[in-house]
C-alpha cells in the first residue's frame, strides 16, 4: 500500500471550535493510526483477518472507553474527544473503529451505566486495558431492525439463570472474552447479561465471506442452556431502552467516524486528481472532477458541523435519540457517497488496494446498515417530527 | 536524578514557509507547531530514565502562551512538571541565559536539549548553556546511559561514533539515536487527561543580552527547469556550466 500521506481538511477552521485538549487528543489518535493502522490494514482486509496485534495499541492509546471515568480505567474525556478519536480511527479503517466502538459504547458503557459497583470494578479496568475484549449481542437471525421481537430468553433457576438463543452479526464475537447479551426473562422483559467465554453451552462461530469490514471479526453467539451466574445480570436498567441507550452512544461515535472515512477518501482523491495528467493537464483542472471534489468538501464540512454540535449537546446531556439518528444517517450516507465518487476519480487505481478508497467504500456498506439501517434512522426522524411511528 | 528537558516549539516539517513584514518575520499563519524533533528524542530518553531509574523529569520552554499546547503535549507524554519562560525566544544566547536561570534554581543534574531546533538551526543553545552553567557537555549525542554520577555517552562524529565517559552534572545536545523514531511516545488519552493536573509554572525572563538581531529572511531560489545535454555533447555542457550557471 502507498505511504499514508493523509492531511485532514478543515475548510471552516473548525479547529478554532475545539479546545487545546481536543486537538491533542485528535492529533494523538491521528499519529497512532498513521503509525500502527495504515501500514498494515490493507493486508489484513485483503486476508479478511482482524489484526489482533493492534488491540494492545488501541488500549494503550486510550481508545477503549475514553469517556469512562479514570477510576474505572477510562480517561474521563468528554464526548467531543470520544468523537474525534472515532473519526481518526475510522480514517484508518471502519473495522478497527468498530472494535473500539463496540468495546467502548456497547460493552463498557452498559456495564458502567446499567451495572452495579462490583460489575464495574470487575470488568471496566480490564476492558480499558484490553485484557478483556467484549462484544454486544442484540441482533438475531429473525430480528434485526426490530430487536423487540427477540427470541433469546433466560429462565430464573433459583441460583442461576439459564440462557437459550442465538445472536448473529456480532462484531468481535469470534475472539471476545465477554459478551453483553440482551435476552428476555420469563415475563418477556429485556435484560442485559454478561456472558463469559468458557461458560458451558456458549459458542461463537465466525461469519465468513464478508465483502465489507473484512478487517473486523464478525460472528454468532450461540447459547445452549448456558448457566449464567445471577450476579452477571445488569441490574440498573431493563426493557428495550437499555440496549437502545448503548446504541445512542455508539451511533454518536459513528457519526464522527464516518467523517474520518470521508476525509480519507476526499484527501486521496484530491491529491490524485492534482497529480494525474490526462489530455495534457491534471484531471483536477477539469470541471467534472472539480464538481466532485467541491461537493465532497462541502458535505464533509456540513457533517463536521453536525457532529460538533451533537457533541456539545451530548456533553450537556441533552442529545436526543432522534438527533443522534439524524447525524448517524446523514454522515454515513455522506461518507458512502464520497467514497463512491472518490473511487471514480482514481479511475482504475480506485479499485486497487494500493489506495484506501474501495476498502472504505465496502466498509461503509456495513456502517450504513448496522446500528440502525439508513431507512430506520429516517423513520426515527419521521416519528419524531410527526409523532406517528411508521415502523411499528 | 533530576532531569530538565529543554523543548522548543517549531513548525512541523511539512509546513509551507513564508515571511511577512518585508521578509523580517516568519509567517505563522496556517503553520502547525510541534515539539522540535531533536528535543522529542531527548524527552523520550528522559521518560526512559523516569520509568527505569526513577528520575524526575521537568520540561522547560521559552515562549509566549501560544506554545502551551506543545508544553501540554510533553506533559501528556509523561513529564512531571513544566516551566514556561514568558519571552520570545529571539536568539540562542538569550534563550541559553534564560534556561541557565531555570537550571540553577531547579537543581537539575542532567539537562537534555536538542542538538539544534529545526526552525532556525542555530545549534548554539546547549553549548552556551553548558558554558554558562560550567557543566560537562556532550553534543550530537546519540546514546546516553547514566549510572549514579557517571555517564556514558556516544557522539556522532564525521564518519563514525565516539564513546565518552563523563559525569553529572551534564548538558547534552541530543538527536535521533538517543532513541529511535519508533520509540517516540504518542500521548495516550489518560496521559492527556492527567496533564491537566500537572504544574505548568510561568516565569518571567531575566534581563539578558540579545546577541543577534534578525534583519532579513530569504527563501532559496526557486529550482529552474532542467536542461538535458546529450552525453556526447561535452562542449555544450561546459559552455552552459561556464556561461549560464557560472559555476566553472
Ligand atoms: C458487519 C456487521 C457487524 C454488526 N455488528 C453487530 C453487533 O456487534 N451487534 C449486534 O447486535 N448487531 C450487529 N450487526 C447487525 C446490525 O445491527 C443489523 O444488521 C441491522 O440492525 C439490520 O438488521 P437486519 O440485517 O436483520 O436487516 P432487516 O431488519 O431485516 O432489514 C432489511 C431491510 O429492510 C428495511 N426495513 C426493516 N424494517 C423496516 C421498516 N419498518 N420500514 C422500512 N424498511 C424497513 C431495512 O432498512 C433494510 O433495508 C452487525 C451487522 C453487520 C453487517
Amino acid at each position: 500500500m502507498k505511504p499514508d500521506l493523509f492531511e485532514a481538511p478543515d475548510y471552516y477552521n473548525l479547529d478554532d471550535l475545539l479546545s487545546e485538549e481536543h486537538i491533542l487528543v485528535r492529533d494523538a489518535a491521528r499519529q497512532w493510526v498513521k503509525r500502527e493502522v495504515s501500514p498494515i490494514i490493507e493486508e489484513y482486509a485483503q486476508k479478511a483477518e482482524f489484526p489482533k496485534q493492534i488491540l494492545s495499541g488501541l488500549a494503550e492509546i486510550g481508545a477503549f472507553g475514553p469517556y469512562i471515568p479514570m477510576e474505572y480505567g477510562g480517561a474521563g474525556l468528554d464526548q467531543i474527544s470520544y468523537g474525534l478519536i472515532m473519526q481518526e480511527i475510522e480514517r484508518g479503517d471502519s473495522g478497527v473503529r468498530s472494535t473500539a466502538s463496540v468495546q467502548s459504547s456497547l460493552v463498557m458503557y452498559p456495564i458502567f451505566t446499567y451495572g452495579n459497583e462490583e460489575q464495574r470494578k470487575k470488568y471496566l479496568p480490564k476492558l480499558a486495558s484490553g485484557e478483556l475484549i467484549g462484544c454486544f449481542g442484540l441482533t438475531e437471525p429473525n430480528h434485526g431492525s426490530n430487536p423487540n421481537g427477540m427470541e433469546t430468553k433466560f429462565k430464573d433457576m433459583g441460583d442461576h439463570y439459564l440462557l437459550n438463543g442465538a445472536k448473529l452479526w456480532i462484531s468481535n464475537s469470534p475472539f471476545a472474552d465477554i459478551a453483553v447479551v440482551w435476552a428476555k426473562n420469563e415475563e418477556g422483559r429485556i435484560h442485559g447479561l454478561i456472558v463469559e467465554r468458557g461458560m458451558k453451552g456458549f459458542s461463537t462461530p465466525t461469519t465468513h465471506n464478508k465483502w465489507s469490514l473484512r478487517a473486523s471479526a464478525t460472528g454468532e453467539l450461540i447459547f445452549e442452556n448456558v448457566k449464567v451466574p445471577k450476579e452477571n445480570l445488569l441490574p440498573n436498567k431493563s426493557g428495550l431502552g437499555a440496549p437502545l441507550g448503548c446504541l445512542d452512544s455508539a451511533r454518536y461515535g459513528i457519526a464522527w467516524g464516518a467523517i474520518g472515512a470521508a476525509m480519507d477518501c476526499y484527501n486521496t482523491a484530491l491529491r490524485y486528481a492534482k497529480e494525474r495528467i490526462q489530455f495534457g493537464k491534471p484531471i483536477a483542472a477539469t470541471q467534472l472532477q472539480q464538481k466532485k471534489l467541491a461537493e465532497m468538501i462541502t458535505e464533509i464540512t456540513k457533517a463536521q458541523l453536525l457532529a460538533f454540535r451533537l457533541g456539545q449537546l451530548k456533553n450537556e446531556g441533552n442529545a436526543t435519540t432522534a438527533q443522534i439518528s439524524m447525524a448517524k444517517r446523514n454522515n454515513v450516507d455522506m461518507a458512502l457517497k464520497i467514497a463512491r465518487e472518490a473511487r471514480q476519480v482514481l479511475g482504475a487505481m480506485g479499485i486497487s488496494g494500493e489506495y484506501s478508497i474501495m476498502r472504505h467504500m465496502m466498509n461503509l456498506e456495513s456502517v450504513i446498515t448496522y446500528e440502525g439501517t439508513h431507512d430506520i434512522h429516517l423513520l426515527i426522524t419521521g416519528a419524531d417530527i410527526t409523532g406517528l411511528p411508521a415502523f411499528k | 536524578m533530576k532531569i530538565l528537558v529543554c523543548i522548543s516549539n517549531v513548525p512541523d516539517t511539512t509546513s509551507k514557509i513564508n515571511f511577512t513584514d518585508g521578509d523580517t518575520k516568519f509567517d505563522t499563519n496556517g503553520v502547525q507547531f510541534v515539539i522540535n524533533p531533536n528535543d522529542e528524542f531527548g524527552l523520550t530518553r528522559a521518560m526512559w530514565f523516569k520509568e527505569k531509574q526513577g528520575a524526575t523529569v521537568h520540561v522547560v520552554s521559552v515562549g509566549g502562551p501560544t506554545i502551551d499546547p506543545t508544553i501540554r503535549k510533553a506533559l501528556a507524554i509523561g513529564a512531571d512538571e513544566a516551566i514556561r519562560i514568558n519571552a520570545e525566544p529571539t536568539d540562542g544566547f538569550f534563550v541559553a541565559q534564560q534556561l541557565a536561570e531555570v537550571v540553577k534554581n531547579g537543581d537539575y543534574n542532567l539537562v537534555i536539549a536538542g542538538r539544534e531546533s529545526i526552525d532556525y538551526n542555530g545549534g548554539m543553545v546547549p553549548g552556551i548553556l553548558a558554558a554558562l552553567l560550567d557543566m560537562n557537555f556532550v553534543n550530537t549525542c546519540i546514546s546516553l546511559e547514566i549510572d549514579g554520577e557517571n555517564a556514558t555517552a556516544q557522539r556522532e562524529i564525521d564518519g563514525g561514533k565516539e564513546t565518552l565517559s563523563t559525569s553529572l552534572p551534564l548538558v547534552i545536545g541530543g538527536q535521533k539515536g538517543l532513541v529511535q523514531e519508533s520509540d517516540l511516545k504518542i500521548p495516550n488519552m489518560r496521559g492527556i487527561m492527567m496533564a491537566r493536573q500537572k504544574k505548568l509554572t510561568v516565569v518571567e525572563p531575566v534581563d539578558a543580552l540579545n546577541a543577534t538581531q534578525e534583519t532579513k529572511f530569504e527563501k532559496p531560489a526557486a529550482k529552474g527547469a532542467v536542461k538535458l545535454v546529450d552525453a556526447s555533447n561535452v562542449d555544450e555542457l561546459i559552455s552552459l556550466l561556464h556561461n549560464e550557471a557560472k559555476v566553472i
